[in-house]
């Protein structure tokens, strides 16, 4: 008799049941999608601080005091110390390598130029545009067309591969290179493939394939620092305590945390004599955006939750509300309370499945729309999350059929039944 | 007909008569309202909640913005201002810098020397104003800031080499002496940490030189910071006046995406709180059709109906509005200082449109019953069926 009761009601009320159903799928299609893009948020967003460049700067460790004024080194080129450019490889080698987006290994030279019938001293600086790296089985594209995405070229970037240079644009002004022409450093006649602009002292370089500067230098194999892109968690209380002072959990715990200081650790390790550190212009504030969008995505999900609660609420009062008679019947012929109250509940919970299934997936594929249209990479749903949303889901159509399930029960079915109220 | 029934009819007709005289309209609106009070209360309720939902989320979705531009200020300067070939900017600069500025950001004037240490070895000193750098370069770690004259600032890798045991020491530049003690270092991880930074007083007593740099954060949108840029290249015709386009493109975009995903989930949450409202109103409106039954089969036009459930609708809808205008901003006001430690302040620019909102949602979820109800026989509904 239960069974068919409920059976019918679904058989027979199909407007009644499509509407319910509908705004059930609704709400937890909302709830899905927001839930999807507010726990990929902070991924996604990190990623676009990413653009403001590197946030750590790996250095060699017994390096002589940098003497730099308005982007010109006026230390001696082959002073100092370098780093080992077949040491780069390791650094998608260390515990967050999955978390490290792409690095940029830097090597400024001192060249003497003619211009006008003057020797003038200009900066070569040698990198990575886009090289290909070897790691194991798979390939790896980096340099600093990822690591500083601001820089832009008039022409084209240069290969890593051969001697194409980039002409800084003050620089090119100065010396009237054009893209296509060719520029004289100390008796080898280079392309111009591009004219760099940078906003940055750059626009006053020579910017090289790494292999050119080394050549130049006459050091084969060295670089003078790496600029490195990770995906870091904001500092936190703990993240900003030395690691020196913890003991062995709580260090454990720590250097497994992708902070910005403990991977600038990882990476000191694993290149020899080295240091890195934190560019902390970038990876400070990085933090505070992060946790401030973080944050205000967090309390919108909260207001789109309530909301949807809301809307489910108010359709299961609705419906439910309108069955009186219904309710009068079934009492007048001698049901329960708990009798009928056990119906209702059981279609709330069949609508609640029905919608909460169909709203995951729709939540699921407008979560994905929203991550192609706004940040060109997808937003995937945990499939962990579908017992918790269909949970959540009969929870909220229950609470929000409980009122009106209790008044309905409650009616006196000769007055139900007359439809008075 | 007997004598105290006509009596006290008269007496009501008397009292009727001595009673304000409202039409019947708004009689009929105000007792629909207090006889129904639970279902009228829901469906209120409703509607201020959707209000105030969309109220608080336009709010944000204006106000995040200058929110988030002002965290992009703690990024540091996006305009510099470099004097030509590393000559010194005039004596006035930084007046002038600040009289464009009026308010609108922060200047800091920079001078920069290569001077050499005690042992001969080459290092650059910079003079700077401790007070400005201090509100501009916030990510500046510093152990302490020099307070008194011929204090200096070291940078984290220059602090070994040039005091090792925090000693005071000497620094030359052409010829004349500078005796400077430490009084902190700062770590940057950048080219700051090989520097030594003294006061711009000491610094212009000690070379003879003015400051050669000025970094400028400027606040506001895109436009107004071009606006400013284009200022200074006016004032200053011998500096060159650069972008910091890192900065000026990373805030751009992440600013960009983080709209667009409110944008998204203000959309979302608007149309579902505008569903919840439909779907109450509708089953509010469906559940009186007896009342509409009763007024046509005495006599009511369509269009008394029609104007009945509109007047009522809009009534709901402007009182919805209103009220959750008032919880809305509130609501923002909450989100703000919990996530921005700013309060977001009031648009009053949203209301209109939360208003127009609320009422078209009102009297769709009435008009689309009622065009229902009106294709059925009065003597139908009353009948129950």
């Amino acid at each position: 008799m239960f069974v068919r009761l409920v059976y019918e009601s679904f058989r027979r009320q199909k407007r009644r049941k499509v509407l319910a159903g509908a705004a059930i799928t609704l709400g937890v299609t909302v709830a899905t999608a927001m839930i999807a893009v507010a726990t990929d948020i902070g991924d996604k967003i990190n990623r676009e601080l990413r653009t403001i460049g590197a946030n750590l700067i790996v250095t060699p460790q017994e390096d002589s005091l940098d003497v730099e004024i308005g982007g010109v080194n006026l230390k001696p080129p082959t002073d100092g110390a370098f780093l080992n450019e077949a040491d780069l490889p390791k650094i998608k080698d260390i515990f967050w390598r999955n978390n490290i987006t792409a690095f940029a290994p830097m090597l400024p030279v001192n060249v003497a130029i003619q211009n006008d019938g003057k020797q003038q001293d200009v900066t070569v600086l040698g990198t990575y545009f886009a090289k290909d790296i070897q790691l194991g089985k798979e390939d790896f594209v980096t340099g600093v067309r990822t690591t500083h995405p601001w820089w832009k070229v008039e022409g084209e970037w240069p290969s890593d591969n051969l001697r194409d240079v980039l002409v800084g644009e003050r620089l090119a002004a100065r010396l009237g290179v054009k893209v296509g022409g060719t520029i004289d450093l100390s008796g080898r006649d280079l392309h111009v493939s591009g004219i760099l602009s940078t906003g940055g002292t750059e626009d006053d370089q020579i910017v090289a394939p790494m292999a050119l500067a080394q050549e130049i230098l006459g050091r084969p194999g060295v670089v003078r620092r790496i600029y490195v892109s990770a995906l870091t968690k904001p500092e936190d209380a703990f993240g900003r305590r030395d690691p020196k002072s913890m003991s062995g959990a709580v260090y454990e715990r720590w250097y497994c945390t992708p902070y910005p200081a403990a991977i600038a650790l990882q990476l000191t390790e694993a290149i020899p004599h080295s240091h890195a550190e934190q560019i902390r212009q970038v990876a400070q504030n990085e933090g505070a955006m992060l946790t401030r969008i973080e944050g205000l995505i967090f309390l919108i999900t909260l207001a789109a939750l309530f909301a949807s609660a809301l809307a489910v609420s108010a359709a299961m009062a609705t419906t439910i509300f309108e069955r009186r008679a219904e309710v009068g019947l079934m009492k007048a012929l001698g049901a329960g309370k708990l009798a009928v109250a056990a119906v209702f509940f059981a279609e709330a919970f069949l609508l609640a499945l029905f919608g909460g299934l169909i709203g995951f997936a729709a939540g699921a594929l407008l979560a994905d729309q929203i991550g192609h249209s706004i940040f060109n990479s997808q937003i995937s749903i945990q499939p962990v999350l579908l017992p918790v949303i269909l949970a959540i889901a009969v929870i909220v159509t229950f609470a929000g059929s409980a009122a009106a399930i209790r008044r309905a029960i409650g009616l006196d079915p000769v007055f139900a039944l007359r439809g008075e109220l | 007909m007997s004598a105290p029934v006509s009596n006290a009819a008269r007496d009501v007709a008397a009292g009727r008569a001595d009673a304000p005289h409202t039409s019947m309209l708004v009689r009929m609106l105000l007792r629909a309202a207090v006889l129904r009070r639970g279902r009228a209360v829901s469906a209120l309720f409703a509607m201020v909640v959707a209000a105030a939902v969309a109220t608080a989320m336009l709010n944000l979705y204006v106000d995040v913005q200058a929110k988030l531009r002002r965290e992009f200020r703690n990024y540091g300067a996006n305009i510099i201002l470099v004097g030509k070939d590393g000559a010194s900017l005039p004596a006035s600069a930084l007046v002038q810098v600040d009289s464009v500025l009026a308010g609108r950001g922060i200047a800091a004037p920079f001078g920069m020397i290569v001077a050499r240490t005690g042992d001969g070895q080459p290092i650059v000193v910079a003079g700077a104003d401790f007070n400005r750098v201090r509100q501009l370069n916030r990510w500046w770690k510093v152990s302490s800031w020099p307070a008194g004259p011929q204090q200096a600032l070291i940078g984290v890798r220059a602090a070994p080499i040039v005091t090792p045991k925090d000693q005071a020491f000497d620094l030359t530049f052409q010829g004349r002496v500078l005796h400077v003690t430490p009084a902190g270092t700062v770590q940057t991880g950048a080219a700051e940490d090989s520097r030594i930074f003294i006061s711009t007083s000491d610094f212009e007593a000690w070379t003879g030189l003015q400051a050669s740099t000025i970094e400028v954060a400027a606040s506001g949108s895109p436009e107004e910071i071009a606006v400013i840029m284009n200022q200074l290249t006016r004032t200053f015709p011998a500096v060159d006046v650069r972008p910091v386009r890192q900065i000026m493109e990373g805030e751009a975009r992440v600013l960009g995406k983080t709209r667009a995903t409110l944008l998204a989930a203000t959309a979302l949450i608007i149309l579902t709180s505008a569903l919840c409202v439909l779907s109450t109103l509708m089953g509010w409106v469906f559940d009186r059709r007896r009342d509409f039954a009763i007024m046509k089969a005495l006599g009511a036009s369509g269009r008394l109906l029609n104007g009945f459930f509109a007047a009522e609708a809009a009534a709901l809808g402007a009182i919805g509005a209103l009220v959750g205008f008032a919880v809305g901003i509130g609501i923002a006001a909450w989100i703000g200082r919990i996530n921005f430690h700013a309060p977001v302040v009031p648009r009053w620019s949203v209301l209109p449109v939360v208003l127009a909102g609320s009422m078209i949602v009102t009297l769709l979820s009435a008009v689309l019953p009622i065009s229902l109800l009106r294709r059925v026989q009065p003597a139908v509904i009353l009948r129950g069926e």
